[in-house]
C-alpha cells in the first residue's frame, strides 16, 4: 500500500464488463513527505467515493480485487482510505544496521 | 521479506472496513547500508512496532491475510518482526 494524491478521473465506455459501475481514478504516488516519489500515475478504482486533491492510500495487485464486490475484476490498483494526518517522527537511514 | 524502518503512521477515518482496527505504519524498505532502498510503503502493524524500529516487512497479499485473520481483504504489506540485529 502506498500514499497518493487524486489528480483526476478517467471516463471509458469501451471497457471489460468487469469494470463496469466502478469509477476510475487517477492517483500519483507520493512518499512520506508528500512530495511526488516519481512520475508515474496511475490508474485506481475507487472505493472510498474519493475526488480530484484528495490524499489517499491505494493497494497494488491481486488485493486490490478484494476491494470490489466482483472479485474476479480485472484490477489491479484500488483506493482503499482517505488519509487525514501523516505523522513522520523518523527519518535518514539507520546507522550500523550489521554488526560486524 | 524486506528489512524495514518504521518512520511514522497515518491516521485514516474513512477507509475499507478491513483497516478498521488496524495500526497503519509508515515503513521505508532498507538496504544493507541501512540507507533508502525505493519509496516508503504503508503496512499493516501485527507486532506493535513503532517509530524508529527496524522490522520485516511481509508485502504478499495471502500471507498478510493469515497472518491478520482475515478473510479476502485489500490489503498486502504487513510488519510480521521487529529485527533485534543484522550478523554478518
Amino acid at each position: 500500500m502506498r500514499l497518493a494524491r487524486v489528480v483526476g478521473t478517467v471516463v471509458a465506455s469501451t471497457k471489460d464488463k468487469g469494470l463496469q459501475g466502478e469509477k476510475l481514478l487517477v492517483i500519483q504516488p507520493l512518499d512520506e513527505q508528500l512530495n511526488v516519489a516519481s512520475d508515474e500515475v496511475v490508474v485506481a478504482v475507487d472505493c472510498v467515493a474519493a475526488g480530484p486533491g484528495d490524499l489517499v492510500f491505494y493497494t497494488l495487485a491481486r488485493e486490490a480485487t478484494f476491494a470490489l464486490k466482483n472479485y474476479n475484476a480485472p484490477v489491479d490498483a484500488a483506493v482503499t482510505g482517505f488519509v487525514d494526518q501523516v505523522n513522520v517522527e523518523v527519518e535518514g537511514k539507520v546507522d550500523n544496521l550489521i554488526l560486524e | 521479506m524486506k528489512l524495514g524502518h518504521v518512520q511514522g503512521n497515518v491516521v485514516s477515518t474513512i477507509k475499507h472496513p478491513c483497516f478498521h482496527g488496524q495500526r497503519v505504519l509508515i515503513v521505508q524498505p532498507l538496504n544493507l547500508l541501512g540507507e533508502k532502498d525505493g519509496p516508503a510503503v504503508l503496512a499493516c502493524d501485527s507486532v506493535s512496532a513503532g517509530p524508529g524500529d527496524v522490522v520485516l516487512l511481509q508485502q504478499n497479499g495471502i500471507s498478510a491475510q493469515e497472518i491478520l485473520g482475515t478473510k479476502k481483504d485489500p490489503l498486502h504489506s504487513v510488519i510480521v518482526g521487529i529485527v533485534d540485529r543484522v550478523c554478518r
